[in-house]
């Protein structure tokens, strides 16, 4: 099912008299396309909570519309929204064992979506299943591990077949591994289903990689929505490229004259059809390339070998970071001299606008 | 130079001997005062309650005059075959049996309703607290106005109470409570609103405790699973409150069979209206009246008490034990259960004899309870007719 937000807005008031009122979420709209994951990023305090919890219907939204397909739901209250909610602790009733902590929300159903009690332990031994807990049924969450009550808690979201699955930071506490292993499996629950799902993470990586959509958030204010390689490859401002990607985008200072792109006083790249200014200049790590006749040259720190990449360390004068970085396949020998020179890859370079930060475009050969 | 040496390895050696000794008792002499105070004041008046309990018509006059009593169980005997005794017993089971569940329920009503409501909460705490700072003569004493209900007839103006003006203002009869010619039941009810609003500030307090102690995610994830409000207070609050429902409950009991003040407050230390002395008399009231001469005879009655609260608190921890809800339970102890189970239902499946259990384990725990209340008032009926 579809989901739509429009001008969602939410308004916290400030405490006290002084203390100014503060916008978690600002003019949100977006539509949420059928049975697709998508995925909620930001740093904390972005508003992504914030925006999950009004779709939940825990929290009222200041101004604004929630649609599920045609109906209106914003004034709808929890109960009768038909979503499922996995809390970032879990809240997993803890004097209930697993199963009947799945078989609560099929509990509450009445009138015509009544269950009896067949059914329910149909349902929930199908929902224990899909998240393969099925022999855990009789233990209590204490009895649980973290990557064991999550997937009750999903389970329990499960269940009742919502309309809408949520997910509020499910994987943060988990540890890498289960990370990693947990985010395929939220995937591929996700992708049986067919449920429409919204997740929040502040981990790019992980919104990276399951995510069918991602909306990159900054102070209540969405920054950009698009597949996840899209906003990879085509961030639409310094905040969004500087948020994605391990490592980190390497960011310069640079000028523009005569359609070509200067870092200190050699230029790097031809820049057609961008008027002469200053820039911020973000260079991917890949995009790197080793030539000893290269125009950009940085002075030499370290090379770490990472087997199938080498990462080599550098610094530049006019880089706003305190190292230039750059990931280049381990088939080239980086020379043992003091500098090193670079050639870059154009699609790798994205140019800023020095006064606010957005993206200046130009065309790739 | 060397004996110098010697001398003062010598004296260090001794000093490090007297460090070992002090380091022994240090403990000791820590917890000297405690102890002290505890010796003083707990194990010997219990050694010499048993004492005089175990001494024939001990009393204190006669043994500081050089009398000898003979060992015996007389006083027990004595205490169980004296007539009164049955009433204060009956009254003392009948008062707890009621109060308690009654206060309790209301108790854990009024925490719910308190912790639901933002303004004025502070202060709705305070009243409800109000109580449990006041004097509880003091509150019999207003209490008995407020239940009066005399009719002076040409002699004096009428007394009447503001219960019965309200009885009145309803078109009910007056009803005469505590005065002269009163029914037993007319001062069980008093008694009963008495108590119970008297044990609520305690119980109201602790259960607004725990009810704010409950993360408030349980319930957001409740009402995300369209939980019906009866059903979350059911199968949310009251099994992650009931620890503290467990400790009021067991606390109320061992209250409840102490009482005795509350009932001097009303009907002053006849303990009963007037032209009907005693008929309120309970297990406290009773030793305080023998401990004037009979001083074995009351010491006897305190141990049956102490017995009576003892057997009574340990079947509340069993209970409450059986019915702890939060999980924190040994786990060893089901699963070792588990597989018994399983042999006794011949179920070939583990987990459904698992099952089983757990759906079995509340029931019967639950009925042992309510065996219990409906003993303890079987009990009161038999000694009340």
């Amino acid at each position: 099912m579809e989901i739509v937000l429009q001008n969602l807005t939410k308004i916290f008031p400030g405490r006290g008299k002084s203390s100014e009122e503060v916008i978690a979420v600002n003019d949100f709209s977006f539509t949420l396309p059928d049975g697709k994951l998508v995925g909620l990023l930001g740093p904390s305090g972005c508003g992504k909570s914030t925006t999950l919890y009004m779709i939940s219907g825990l929290q009222k939204p200041s101004a604004g519309k929630i649609l599920f397909g045609e109906d209106d739901v914003t004034d709808l209250s929890p109960e009768n929204r038909g979503v499922g909610l996995v809390f970032q602790n879990y809240a997993l009733y803890p004097h209930m064992t697993v199963k009947q902590n799945i078989l609560f929300p099929l509990q509450n159903l009445r009138g015509a979506d009544k269950l009896s009690k067949k059914e329910m332990m149909e349902r929930a031994y199908e929902a224990a299943k899909l998240v393969q807990i099925d022999e855990l049924m009789e233990r209590k969450p204490s009895e649980l591990s973290g990557g064991q009550q999550q997937r009750v808690a999903i389970a329990r979201a499960l269940v009742k077949m919502p309309r809408v699955l949520l997910l509020d930071e499910p994987l943060s506490n988990l540890d890498a591994r289960l990370r990693l292993q947990t985010r395929e499996e939220i995937r591929r629950i996700q992708k049986e289903t067919g449920i429409t799902t919204i997740f929040v993470t502040h981990d790019q990586e992980e919104a990276m990689s399951i995510s069918d959509l991602i909306v990159v958030m900054k102070l209540g204010v969405v920054q950009q929505i698009d597949e996840p390689q899209a906003v990879y490859d085509d961030p639409t401002n310094l905040f969004v490229a500087k948020f994605l990607g391990t490592p980190p985008i390497n960011v310069l200072e640079g000028k523009v004259e005569g359609e070509k792109l200067y870092i200190g006083e050699s230029a790097v790249m031809d820049v057609p059809g961008v008027a002469d200014q200053e820039v911020i200049v973000g260079i991917r790590p890949e995009g790197f390339v080793l030539d000893a006749n290269g125009p950009l040259t940085c002075k030499l720190s370290n090379v770490e070998v990472m087997g199938r990449d080498i990462s080599v360390v550098s610094t530049h004068e006019k880089s706003l970071n305190p190292t230039v970085r750059s990931i280049i396949n381990a088939d080239n020998k980086v020379p043992a001299t003091e500098t090193v020179s670079y050639s870059l890859k154009p699609h790798k370079v994205f140019l800023f606008s020095k006064e606010d930060e957005s993206r200046i475009r130009f065309e790739v050969k | 130079m060397t004996t110098n040496q010697v001398k003062t390895v010598g004296v260090r050696k001794k000093s490090f001997a007297q460090t070992i000794r002090f380091d022994k008792w240090k403990g000791w002499i820590y917890l000297a005062p405690a102890l002290v105070l505890l010796l003083i004041f707990t194990i010997w008046p219990i050694y010499n309650t048993i004492r005089m309990s175990l001494l024939e018509g001990y009393t204190t006059m006669k043994d500081v005059g050089g009398a000898t009593f003979q060992f015996g169980i007389g006083n027990f005997k004595r205490v169980l075959e004296y007539p009164g005794f049955i009433t204060c017993l009956k009254n003392t089971i009948l008062l707890c049996v009621l109060t308690v569940p009654i206060s309790t329920f209301l108790a854990l009503l009024i925490a719910v309703c308190l912790n639901a409501i933002k303004p004025l909460q502070r202060f709705l705490q305070t009243i409800f607290f109000m109580p449990y700072v006041t004097n509880s003569i003091a509150i019999g004493m207003v209490f008995a106005a407020m239940f009066n209900m005399i009719i002076g007839g040409s002699a004096r103006p009428d007394s009447v109470g503001i219960v019965n003006n309200v009885l009145e203002f309803f078109g009910f009869e007056y009803i005469n409570w505590i005065n002269a010619g009163s029914e037993y039941w007319a001062n069980i009810v008093v008694m009963v609103v008495y108590i119970v609003w008297n044990a609520l500030p305690f119980k109201i307090l602790i259960l607004l405790g725990g009810l704010q102690g409950v993360n408030k995610q349980y319930y957001e994830a409740a009402k995300i699973d369209s939980t019906p409000k009866w059903r979350v207070f059911t199968r949310i609050t009251v099994p992650l409150l009931s620890p503290m429902l467990a400790y009021v409950v067991i606390t109320g009991f061992i209250g409840g069979f102490k009482e005795y003040s509350s009932i001097v407050g009303i009907f002053g230390e006849s303990m009963g209206p007037v032209g009907n002395a005693y008929a309120l008399d309970t297990m406290v009231g009773f030793i305080y009246r023998a401990i004037g001469n009979q001083e074995g005879t009351a010491s006897a009655a305190a141990l049956i008490l102490f017995a009576i609260i003892f057997a009574v608190t340990m079947v509340n921890l069993y209970v409450s034990k059986k019915t702890d809800y939060t999980g924190k339970k040994s786990n060893a102890k089901k699963k070792k259960k588990a597989p018994s189970a399983a042999k006794a239902a011949k179920a070939a499946k583990p987990r459904k004899s698992i099952n089983l259990n757990a759906t079995v384990k509340p029931v019967i725990a639950w009925s042992i309870y309510a065996a219990t209340l409906v003993i303890a008032i079987a009990l009161a009926l038999i000694f009340w007719l």
